[in-house]
């Protein structure tokens, strides 16, 4: 393997701080993800894996901090280049966020609608190409409602990469599935990597899957990144809350029995 | 303590009465926005959602709403010839009816049957979207949600409401005639005579001005109170039960600021 120098960064982030009103999600979050991996952002509930996920999306301003998306920083572009852009990235949410008023195919179709000016056939054509890939032949007639939760995602999945971006984000591709349709799902990513040369940024808390399809894998715990490195170095990790989420051990913490009091009295926030 | 309570609770309330104002008043003006510039930046509003939404917003209302505004016709004239029997002179209830339902309870009738039918639709329909990230996913897509989702019921409402408006001043009048044949053995032609005579121009656009401006409340509240959704399916209904709240208490309070400048 080439040295993380010599390899092309197609998203960086840097020193990114956000805020959820008051309260500080991401603290300081330095990642860089390089051009044909697959990176996959582990963490627990409440790490902050989804925010850096909507972050990166660029859904939400951070508080400071840059994230660079194929070298154009996001939170500094004009609207018009941020458009351009999304051509470049596609998307599967977490419960597929399919148009519940479109049928199958015509979800997959509308970002081509939105970003080309192709004829109405050649589009056709093309979301069905996309979905023989996910092995959803002749469904495009069907509407979401119609659809298995591992069908939603295989859709969603289409859609995401109907415009053959060279960014994909998936968030949660695991969540509410049976481990067969999971494992599958975990094949085509591989897959699609191979195939159409994406970088992939895959957001789970499923260790399984995540150790299967990772090139890299970074966990953050409480706003902070603990380690990004390869599922080797990840797995050989010596910090104590990397391995408590792989062992999946509750975590024990120091209580402060001032702060303690003082919250049980209310007196101190 | 209890005061400090209470007064940071009112300073905090208006803060949220002042940022929901902010965030309508953004909302209107980008709707208008796409709804004229967007062909120029190649991102037109499509015209099939806009004739969707007026089938929605308004042909599927015409049942009720002729029902309604038929029924208040019914009512003033009940009402009309009993308070005007005092002094001889039910047959003045003609314009009373014809005034009364075009300026005033026509547009009325029909925007609180609008804002409870559909102002309650789109905040259920963009609020589960919201919840089930379609919006975020349309934002990624690169479609604007507000040109995408808003745009479309903005226009059709302001089409749909004033067209029922104009179908509510028939009907009300209708009612009014109904009733006046069978009490009073007035007949029809003679009715709708002394309607026209007694209506004037600015009658009938007193109400069409009114159900317009009631239209872009609906859809306002409606939209959102849709967008901001927060806190699941519990979420959405909160904000569905708000939105209906809401547009007929603004609807009723602008009725009342716009008959006295109307008027005067």
């Amino acid at each position: 393997m080439t040295s993380e120098s010599q390899r092309e960064a197609v998203i960086e982030v840097q020193d990114l701080v956000t805020h959820y009103g008051e309260r500080q999600i991401l603290d300081g979050v330095n990642l860089n993800v390089y051009k044909g991996e697959v990176m996959v952002i582990m963490g627990g509930s409440g790490s902050g894996k989804s925010t850096l996920l909507r972050h990166l999306l660029g859904l939400r301003k951070p508080t400071s901090g840059s994230i660079k998306l194929l070298g154009k920083d996001i939170t500094r572009v004009s609207k018009k280049e941020m458009f351009a852009i999304r051509r470049d990235m596609g998307v599967a949410f977490q419960g597929g966020a399919l148009f519940g008023s479109l049928s199958v195919g015509e979800n997959v179709m509308l970002p081509l609608r939105e970003h080309t000016k192709l004829d109405e056939n050649t589009m056709r054509i093309m979301a069905r190409m996309k979905l023989e890939v996910m092995n959803l032949a002749g469904f495009e007639d069907l509407m979401p409602s119609e659809l298995s939760g591992g069908m939603i995602k295989r859709a969603a999945l289409a859609r995401a990469v109907i415009m053959d971006p060279k960014l994909l984000f998936f968030d949660e591709p695991s969540a509410g599935l049976d481990p067969v349709v999971s494992a599958e799902l975990d094949e085509l990513i591989l897959r699609l990597r191979n195939a159409m040369k994406m970088t992939i940024v895959i957001v789970t808390h499923e260790l399984e899957s995540a150790f299967k399809v990772a090139d890299r894998i970074t966990m953050l715990d409480q706003g902070k990144i603990l380690i990004t490195g390869t599922v080797d170095e990840v797995r050989n990790s010596d910090i104590e809350r990397v391995q408590n989420m792989l062992n999946r051990r509750p975590r024990e913490e120091d209580v402060d029995t001032e702060a303690y009091l003082g919250r049980l009295t209310g007196k101190q926030r | 303590m209890a005061i400090r309570t209470m007064v940071g609770g009112i300073g905090r309330r208006t803060l949220r009465g002042i940022e929901e104002f902010g965030y309508i008043t953004v909302l209107l003006g980008e709707s208008l926005y796409w709804l004229f510039a967007g062909k120029f930046r190649h991102q037109p509003v499509r015209v099939p959602a806009i004739f969707r939404e007026i089938m929605m917003i308004g042909v599927a209302a015409v049942g009720i709403a002729s029902m309604l505004c038929f029924a208040v016709g019914v009512m003033l004239a009940i009402q009309g010839i009993d308070t005007l029997k005092t002094y001889g002179a039910e047959s003045k209830v003609v314009i009373g009816i014809a005034l009364s339902v075009t300026r005033e309870f026509s547009p009325l009738i029909v925007s609180i049957l609008v804002a409870g039918r559909s102002g309650s639709a789109i905040t259920a329909r963009i609020g589960t979207m919201v919840e089930a990230q379609e919006v975020d996913a349309l934002r990624v897509i690169g479609v604007n949600p507000v040109r995408y989702l808003a745009a479309p019921i903005f226009l059709a409402m302001l089409v749909a409401v004033p067209a029922l408006t104009i179908l509510g001043d028939f009907m009300g009048i209708l009612g009014g005639a109904v009733y006046s044949a069978v009490e009073l053995q007035m007949s029809f032609g003679v009715y709708f005579d002394r309607t026209l005579e007694a209506l004037a121009i600015d009658d009938i656009r007193q109400g069409l001005i009114k159900s317009a401006i009631f239209a872009v409340i609906i859809a306002m509240v409606g939209l959102s109170n849709g967008f901001q959704v927060r806190g699941g399916a519990e979420g959405v209904g909160r904000a569905t039960t708000r939105s209906v709240v809401l547009s007929i208490t603004f609807i009723v309070l602008a009725d009342m600021v716009f008959t006295y400048f109307l008027n005067t």
